[in-house]
C-alpha cells in the first residue's frame, strides 16, 4: 500500500504542480511542499529494486497489502475544486461534501496466514521456501518452549519457583519471528517472549539460574522470575512497566540507522500495552525519525483479565498503524510459516527502506496471566480449549512438517522426554547454586558505588553476622 | 502479580514473631459505642469501604484496570454486579489516562475512586497527579477543583515483588503541594481512612500496604465510619524515644518496641497516617517528652519522608533533643528480589537504632 500510495501521491503531485505551477514559487508553505516531494522521490519502490533473497514473498506480501488498501475504500469522491491546499505533508484537495471518515471501515482488517488449520498450504501461497533445517529447528524450539512453559510452571505450583508466566499459545510469534531475524537485530521483549531468547542460544540452564535469581543470573538476582535479559544475545533485559521498551526501541533503531547497520530494533508488545502512552510516542517517534523499527504486537485477547474489547475499539492494533504514517500487517499469529514470512519481509523493508513496520499478530494467551492469576475467573473453559487444541501453533506447524517428510511421531517422543529431562536437571543445579553475594545489592546502582552505599553496606555486613537468623543464609557474605 | 498468601512465607521467616497480633496491638477507640465488630483482613475493609462510597453517593465511580472482575487483589470484588458496569468499570491499560480521566470526572462534581494496580506503575501518571491534580484548584483561583479524586494505590514490600512490584514511592507525592497522601496500616484504620480520603474534597493519593491485605486482620465495624486526615494517632506510649512510622511498617516497629520493653527502653509509637499535609503537633509533643526521635520507612533512606520529619522536628525541638534524629529505612538501591531482606528496614535493625539512640 505504501508503494501504491507513494506513486500516486506523486503522479497527484506532478500534476498539480503543472497545472498551478505558480505554487512553487509563491506558496507560503513551499517548504512543506519541497519536503514532501523530496521525501516521496527519495522513498525505495518496493518491491522494484529489492535484491533481497526474500523475493519469493513478493507476491504474498503485495496481495495482503492492497487487501488493507484503506485509503480506497473511504467515502471521498474525487475532489472538484482545483483550490488545493497547500499544507505540510503534501497537497490537500477541497471537498464541498461534508464527510466523516467512518470509525472503522466495513470489513475487518484480513488476517495474513499460509497455513490452514491443518497444516495445510493454502494454494496460491508461494512460500514453501523455509529448508527444512530451519523448519526443524522452529519446529524443536516450539516443543522446548513448551516443555520448559510446563515444568517451570509445575515447580511454580511446588513452590519451587517464586513466580512464572507461560508462552503457552503464543509458541509460533515467539520462535517464527525470532527465526526470521538475525542476531544482530536487538530485542526488546515484553515479557511473554521468551523463544527469543531461545532461538538466539539462551541456555536450558541460563533460564533457570534467572528464574532462582542465583549466581548464575546475569541480573544478579535482583530482578522478579521471567525478567530475563542477554548482552551477548541483543536482548534487552526485560523490564515490567508496560511499553516503556517502544520508544527506547525506536532510539535503539536511530542509533543502528546511524551506524548503517544491516540490522533493526525488534520490540514486541501486548494488546494490553498498546493503550500505554508510550505506544504512541513509541510509534510516532518511530514513523518521523524513520527510524528501522519492527513493532510486534501480539494481540492476544486479553490484558490479564480486561478483554480486548474493554481495552480499544478500533480494528484491533494494525489499523493504528496507518494513522502514524507506518506500514502494517495483521498475520496469524497461530501460524509459524506466516509469522516467518511476514517478520521476515518487515525487517527487510524496515532496513532496506529504513522505516518503521507494524505488524499486528493474532493469538490467544491460553495459559493463565501469570501464577498469580486464575483466568476462569473471568472467561468461559471452552474459549481456552478451543484455542488449546482447534488452534494450536505448535500442532498445526507440526502437521506441515510432518506431512513433508521432516518430521516423525518417534522423534516427537524422543525430543519431548529429552527435554523435560534436560530442565529438570537444570531446576535441580539452578535450585542449589548459591545466590549471589551480598555486593552485588550494592553494585551497579551506578558504575562506581557512591559513598552512602558503601557506609550502608558497611552496616549490613555487620548486621548480618550480628543477626544471622534474619538473612538468607544462601547469600554469601 | 496477582494475590496469594504463599508469597509472605517468605517474609515471615524473618519476622518471627508474626503479625497475628497485630489487630489487638493496633486497635482504634473510633468506634466505641457500635455494636461489635467481626474481623476482616485489610482487602475485604477497603472493599467494604468501597461498597458504601459507592452506595452513599450515587456520584462516586470506582475504575482502574481489571477491576471489573475484582482486581489483582480482589479489592475491588462484587463492586460491578452490584452497581452495575457504568459506575465500577475497567480502563484501558493507561495510567495517565486512568488519572486524566479520573480528574475530569472529578471536576464535574463526582467522586472518582481510581485504582493504579501498583504503585510502581504510578508514574506514567505522575504529569496528571502533581502538574493538574495537585493544581487544579489553585491555578484557577479555586474555579475548578478536582477535590473528589481519590487513586488508591497498594505499595511496598510483598516478599518477592523485585523491582517493579515493591516500591514505596510516597515520598514523590509528598513534595507536591494540592495532593494528600494517606496510608493506611491496619484494615479497620483502612476502612475509615479509605473513607475519609473518598469524601475529602482534595484530591488524595491513597497508598495500600499490599503486605498486610490478607495478612492483617482486625475487628473492622461493618457501618459507615470516617477517621480523621492529619492526624497522627500514639499507637504506643512510651517515655524514652518516639518512633514514627505508617502503614506495614509499624507492624515492624512495634516487635521492635516490645523487644526493647524486655531491655528496659520504653517507646512511643506514632502512626502517622497522612503524610501530608502532616500532624507535626503530635510528633512534636512525643519528642518533647521523649527527647528521642526514630523514624522508619520501607522507601530508600535518601529524600524519603524520614528526611522531612527528622528537619521538622530538628527545627522544633531542638534544644530538647538528647540524640540525633535516626532513620532506618530501605537502602539506597532499586528495590531487590533475593536480597529483599537484606534491604528491608528490619525489627533488629530498628532494635538497633533504638538502643544506640537511647545510649547516646
Ligand atoms: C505500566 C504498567 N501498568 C500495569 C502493569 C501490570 N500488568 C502487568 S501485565 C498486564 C497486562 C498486559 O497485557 P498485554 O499487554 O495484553 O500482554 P499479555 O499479558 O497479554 O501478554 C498488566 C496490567 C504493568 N506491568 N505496567
Ligand atoms: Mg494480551
Amino acid at each position: 500500500m505504501a508503494l501504491w500510495l507513494t506513486r500516486s501521491r506523486t503522479v497527484v503531485l506532478q500534476s498539480l504542480k503543472q497545472k498551478h505551477a505558480f505554487w512553487a514559487a509563491a506558496a507560503p508553505l513551499r517548504s512543506s511542499s519541497s519536503s514532501s516531494s523530496s521525501s516521496s522521490s527519495s522513498t525505495v519502490p518496493f518491491p522494484c529494486n529489492s535484491s533481497s533473497p526474500n523475493l519469493f514473498w513478493v507476491n504474498c506480501r503485495f496481495k495482503s497489502t492492497l487487501a488493507m488498501n484503506q485509503l480506497d475504500s473511504l467515502p471521498f469522491s474525487d475532489s472538484d475544486d482545483e483550490q488545493a491546499l497547500d499544507f505540510p505533508g503534501g497537497k490537500v484537495t477541497y471537498t464541498s461534501e461534508m464527510t466523516f471518515i467512518p470509525e472503522s471501515q466495513e470489513k475487518r482488517v484480513p488476517c495474513y496466514r499460509v497455513l490452514d488449520d491443518n497444516g495445510d498450504l493454502l494454494i496460491g501461497s508461494h512460500l514453501h521456501q523455509m529448508s527444512k533445517e530451519v523448519a526443524r529447528k522452529i519446529y524443536n524450539n516450539m516443543v522446548t518452549l513448551q516443555v520448559m512453559d510446563t515444568v517451570f510452571y509445575e515447580a511454580q505450583r511446588q513452590g519451587r519457583l517464586t513466580f512464572y508466566l507461560t508462552s503457552s499459545g503464543e509458541e509460533a510469534i515467539n520462535i517464527a519471528s525470532a527465526a526470521a531475524l538475525t542476531p544482530d537485530d536487538v530485542i526488546l521483549a515484553q515479557y511473554r517472549e521468551p523463544g527469543v531468547l531461545l532461538w538466539r542460544g539462551f541456555t536450558l540452564q541460563e533460564f533457570t539460574d534467572q528464574l532462582y535469581g542465583n549466581k548464575g543470573d546475569y541480573g544478579k538476582g535482583r530482578q522478579m522470575a521471567i525478567h530475563y535479559g542477554s548482552k551477548k544475545l541483543n536482548y534487552v533485559t526485560i523490564s515490567s512497566p508496560l511499553a516503556t521498551q517502544l520508544p527506547q526501541a525506536v532510539g535503539i533503531a536511530y542509533s543502528l540507522k546511524m551506524d548503517k547497520k544491516d540490522a533493526c530494533a525488534v520490540a514486541y508488545t501486548g494488546d494490553g500495552a498498546s493503550s500505554e502512552g508510550d505506544f504512541h510516542a513509541g510509534l510516532n517517534f518511530a514513523a518521523v525519525l524513520e527510524a528501522p523499527v519492527v513493532f510486534i504486537c501480539r494481540n492476544n485477547g486479553w490484558a490479564i483479565s480486561t478483554n480486548i474489547s474493554e481495552q480499544f475499539r478500533s480494528d484491533g492494533i494494525v489499523v493504528k498503524g496507518q494513522a502514524y504514517g507506518i506500514r502494517s500487517i495483521r498475520v496469524d499469529g497461530n501460524d509459524a510459516l506466516a509469522v516467518y514470512n511476514a517478520i521476515s519481509t518487515a525487517r527487510e523493508m524496515a532496513i532496506t527502506e529504513q522505516r518503521p513496520i507494524l505488524v499486528e499478530a493474532l493469538t490467544y494467551r491460553v495459559g493463565h496471566h501469570s501464577t498469580s492469576d486464575d483466568s476462569t475467573k473471568y472467561r468461559p473453559l471452552e474459549e481456552i480449549e478451543y484455542w488449546k487444541t482447534t488452534r494450536n501453533p505448535v500442532n498445526r506447524f507440526r502437521n506441515w512438517i510432518v506431512k513433508n517428510g521432516w518430521w516423525s511421531d518417534k522423534e516427537e517422543t524422543e525430543l519431548r522426554s529429552s527435554i523435560k529431562k534436560q530442565v529438570m536437571h537444570t531446576i535441580q543445579v539452578g535450585e542449589k547454586t548459591e545466590k549471589p553475594p551480598v555486593a552485588d545489592l550494592f553494585s551497579d546502582v551506578y558504575d562506581v558505588t557512591p559513598s552512602n552505599l558503601r557506609e550502608q553496606e558497611k552496616q549490613l555486613r555487620e548486621d548480618m553476622i550480628k543477626y544471622p537468623q534474619d538473612y538468607p543464609s544462601d547469600v554469601p557474605l | 502479580m496477582g494475590t496469594g498468601l504463599t508469597r509472605f512465607g517468605r517474609r515471615m521467616r524473618w519476622v518471627p514473631s508474626g503479625l497475628t497480633r497485630l489487630g489487638k496491638q493496633f486497635s482504634t477507640s473510633v468506634c466505641d459505642n457500635n455494636p461489635p465488630a467481626k474481623s476482616f483482613n485489610l482487602y475485604t475493609a477497603i472493599n467494604q469501604a468501597l461498597h458504601i462510597a459507592l452506595e452513599t453517593d450515587p456520584r462516586a465511580y470506582v475504575f482502574g484496570e481489571d477491576v471489573g472482575f475484582g482486581g489483582v487483589f480482589r479489592c475491588t470484588t462484587g463492586l460491578a454486579d452490584r452497581f452495575g458496569k457504568t459506575r465500577v468499570f475497567n480502563t484501558p491499560l493507561c495510567e495517565q489516562g486512568i488519572v486524566g480521566f479520573a480528574i475530569g470526572l472529578a471536576a464535574m462534581g463526582n467522586r472518582a475512586i481510581a485504582e493504579i494496580q501498583f504503585a510502581d506503575y504510578i508514574f506514567p501518571a505522575f504529569d496528571q497527579l502533581v502538574n493538574e491534580a495537585a493544581k487544579f484548584r489553585y491555578r484557577s483561583g479555586n474555579q475548578f477543583n478536582c477535590g473528589g479524586l481519590t487513586v488508591r494505590a497498594p505499595y511496598g514490600a510483598v516478599g518477592h515483588g523485585a523491582l517493579y512490584h515493591s516500591q514505596s514511592p510516597e515520598a514523590f507525592f509528598c513534595h507536591v503541594p494540592g495532593l494528600k497522601v494517606v496510608i493506611p496500616r491496619s484494615p479497620r484504620e483502612a476502612k475509615g481512612l479509605l473513607l475519609s480520603s473518598i469524601r475529602d474534597p482534595n484530591p488524595v493519593v491513597f497508598f495500600e500496604p499490599k503486605w498486610l491485605y490478607r495478612l492483617s486482620v482486625e475487628e473492622v465495624p461493618e457501618h459507615d465510619y470516617m477517621l480523621p486526615l492529619s492526624e497522627a494517632q500514639v499507637i504506643r506510649e512510651g517515655s524514652d524515644i518516639t518512633l514514627v512510622g505508617w502503614g506495614a511498617q509499624l507492624s515492624i516497629m512495634e516487635q521492635a518496641c516490645i523487644d526493647a520493653e524486655k531491655e528496659g527502653i520504653s517507646c512511643e509509637l506514632i502512626d502517622l497516617k497522612t503524610l501530608i499535609p502532616w500532624d507535626k503537633e503530635t510528633v512534636e509533643a512525643s519528642v518533647r517528652k521523649t527527647g528521642r526521635l526514630l523514624i522508619s520507612h520501607e522507601a530508600p533512606v535518601t529524600g524519603g519522608f524520614g528526611a522531612e520529619i527528622a528537619a521538622s522536628i530538628v527545627e522544633r525541638c531542638f534544644l530538647r533533643l538528647e540524640a540525633p534524629v535516626a532513620r532506618v529505612c530501605g537502602l539506597d538501591t532499586p528495590f531487590p528480589l533475593v536480597f529483599e531482606p537484606l534491604y528491608m528496614p528490619t525489627k533488629n535493625k530498628v532494635l538497633d537504632s533504638i538502643k544506640s539512640t537511647v545510649n547516646y
